[in-house]
């Protein structure tokens, strides 16, 4: 999750969606993020992955991805093809883990009324606004801390401990 | 200006420098948890670190318990990998089936946390521990990874919330409804990326079981920990656990906190949470009308031998209404035994219930009591999220383990005191 401009259509739901909506429990006996596609949102919207297009975008409300430490979830939406989730605000290891894979997540208070499904959505880094291409509407979000940023500029957690490893320094503070 | 009990803790685990809440740290860590369904995740991720060996392989405790034993060839495999990957890097600390249990009951059971402690596990219900005056808190696989390569986590420094107990709970009221309270109050996300400090006089009247129960849920508040200060209680507990010595944090009086919260327990009834959120809390009287298909006792909330012994005496002498199953699961050999050896197995046989060998099992709809499209249960867990225990059709209310028990009687959502004449 770099710097580029995300466009997509939108997928939207409401307030606490929790994991065991994101990725039932049962299909846990697979780290595979396309097998975990296929059931992706199933609790929320059985229909959601058959129809959920590559580059489209999930619209939030309060507290996405409440409940469960499961990294099968981010991991579902990436291997449904989602580009990336907007909502009003994020459950604490969802968001962490969201990071860490670097499936990108942005924290946009507004957007929920902001965006309607089906709509297209063009999020801009740069300028840090999610425009609704569909009606003209504009929502910013804030930026990450420094320390957040340079785990995505790194690509993800692990390439940032594997650099890190390879220098010898870990082990000095953020 | 004084720090607080977590705040202490995460200093204590960058090189002692004070931590200033909302800041990012790198902390050190001295344990770190994974089970069958987040360690081969993070053993994947791990593989990507190009670490060839874990930094200590004794602060590693990989537990078996979600689909233990194994439900099909899937989870079987998981948890040969798992396996595969603790001999292979020198693991001793990985729990298999007939010494496992339910992680977060196992980890406190086999000492491996003390008071001052800094602990992640790649579970959402870490946050247990917080029980023991330590600081816990659950991870994804990709967190646990990086953390088995150079034992060090990044952690944002939480603002804490005050949680002030006051009075003495009554006779059918514990740990659960307690923190079902809290959670009303606070909702689901009242205490998002914040740690919850559980204070004030009723804390010391709280057996660690109880407040084993309350930590447990601090996520369902959205907490990153919650944390009780390590008493007399908690040295008793640890006592022939283990032989460290306890590092005992107290806040101080001048700390600052973000927000206070508090609940007079003197004046609660037994709570129960109604689906599908753990804050859709109404005290038992008003459910009475709510009939079951199935009721669950078990799990890391209420599967201790206290929860064991609450719900055996509401049921002893009594049979399970006939059209509900009860499913009762100690969450380790330990608890397994001594419910056997005091009889508590054999009141709940007789009685009708079903008694299952330690898993996970029916509290995420795993295995072992999966609910079907249009049907009910209680249960003694902590979530009752759409589709949590089955089918996205099913229902599952929350409670503690006497409500439990009682409605298992009766077919239908019931006080125990009126299964137990009072
Ligand atoms: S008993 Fe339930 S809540 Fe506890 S670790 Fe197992 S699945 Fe998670």
């Amino acid at each position: 999750m770099g710097d580029e401009t995300i466009r997509g259509r939108v997928w939207k739901f409401g307030d606490h969606v929790d994991t065991d909506l994101i990725i039932p429990a049962t299909y846990l006996d697979t780290t595979d993020p396309e097998r975990l596609g296929r059931h992706a949102m199933e609790g929320a919207d059985p229909q959601f992955a058959a129809n959920v297009r590559r580059g489209d975008v999930i619209v939030a409300g309060a507290n996405f991805g409440c409940g469960s430490s499961r990294e099968h979830a981010p991991l579902a939406l990436s291997g449904a093809g989602v580009a990336c989730v907007a909502a009003e605000s994020f459950a604490r290891i969802f968001f962490r883990n969201a990071i860490n894979l670097g499936l990108p997540v942005f924290e946009a208070p507004g957007i929920h009324g902001a965006a309607s499904q089906g709509d297209v959505l063009e999020i801009d880094p740069a300028r840090r606004e999610i425009r609704n291409v569909t009606t003209g509407a504009a929502v910013p979000f804030s930026p990450y801390p420094g320390f957040i940023q340079s785990i995505i500029a790194a690509g993800g957690l692990i390439p940032l401990v594997r650099l890190r490893l390879g220098e010898g320094r870990f082990h000095e503070s953020v | 200006m004084g720090a607080t009990v977590t705040e202490k803790i995460l200093a204590a685990h960058c090189g002692g420098k004070s931590v200033e809440p909302g800041g990012f740290i790198n902390a050190s860590v001295d344990l770190m948890m994974a089970n069958d369904v987040t360690a081969p995740q993070a053993i994947r991720e791990f593989l990507r670190t190009g670490a060839a060996r874990v930094r200590d392989p004794g602060k590693i405790v990989l537990i078996s318990d979600h689909f233990t034993p194994n439900r099909n060839v899937a989870s079987a495999q998981q948890v040969k990998l798992v396996r595969e990957f603790a001999a292979g890097q020198g693991i001793e600390h990985f729990y298999d089936v007939g010494r496992t249990g339910v992680c977060h009951v196992i980890v406190p059971e086999e000492g491996y946390v003390s008071p001052g402690d800094l602990v992640i596990g790649a579970d959402s219900h870490t946050c247990t521990y917080g029980a023991l005056g330590a600081f816990a808190t659950g991870v994804g696989g990709t967190d646990m990874a990086a953390a088995w390569a150079t034992g060090e986590i990044w952690l944002r420094v939480p603002e804490t919330i005050r949680v002030v107990y006051h009075g003495e709970p009554g006779e059918w009221v514990g740990g659960k409804d307690i923190i079902l309270e809290t959670i009303a109050r606070m909702g689901v996300d009242g205490a998002r990326y914040r740690a919850l400090e559980f204070t004030g006089d009723a804390v010391a009247r709280l057996s660690i079981y109880d407040r084993f129960t309350i930590a447990n849920m601090a996520i369902e508040a959205g907490a990153k920990n919650g944390v009780f200060e390590a008493d007399e209680k908690t040295l008793e507990y640890l006592r022939g656990r283990t032989g460290r010595k306890p590092v005992i944090f107290a806040s101080d009086p001048d700390a600052a906190f973000a927000d206070t919260v508090e609940i007079e327990v003197a004046a609660l009834t037994p709570r129960v949470a109604c689906p599908s959120l753990p804050e859709n809390v109404k005290p038992v009287d008003e459910l009475e009308d709510v009939r079951l298909d199935q009721v669950f006792i078990g799990s890391c909330t209420n599967g201790w031998l206290s929860d064991l012994r609450a719900a055996a005496r509401v049921l002893k002498g009594k049979r399970v209404h006939a059209g509900v199953r009860l499913i009762v699961i100690p969450p380790s050999p330990a608890i397994y035994l001594r419910a056997l050896k005091e009889g508590l197995i054999e009141t709940f046989i007789e009685a009708g219930g079903a008694v299952g060998s330690p898993t996970c099992g029916p509290c995420l709809g795993g295995h072992m009591g999966v609910l079907a499209e249009g049907e009910t249960a209680l249960a003694t867990t902590n979530r009752n999220f759409v589709g949590r225990m089955g089918h996205p059709g099913s229902f599952v209310y929350l409670s503690g383990p006497a409500v439990a028990a009682a409605s298992a009687v009766t077919g239908r959502i019931t006080h125990p005191g009126r299964v137990c004449g009072r």
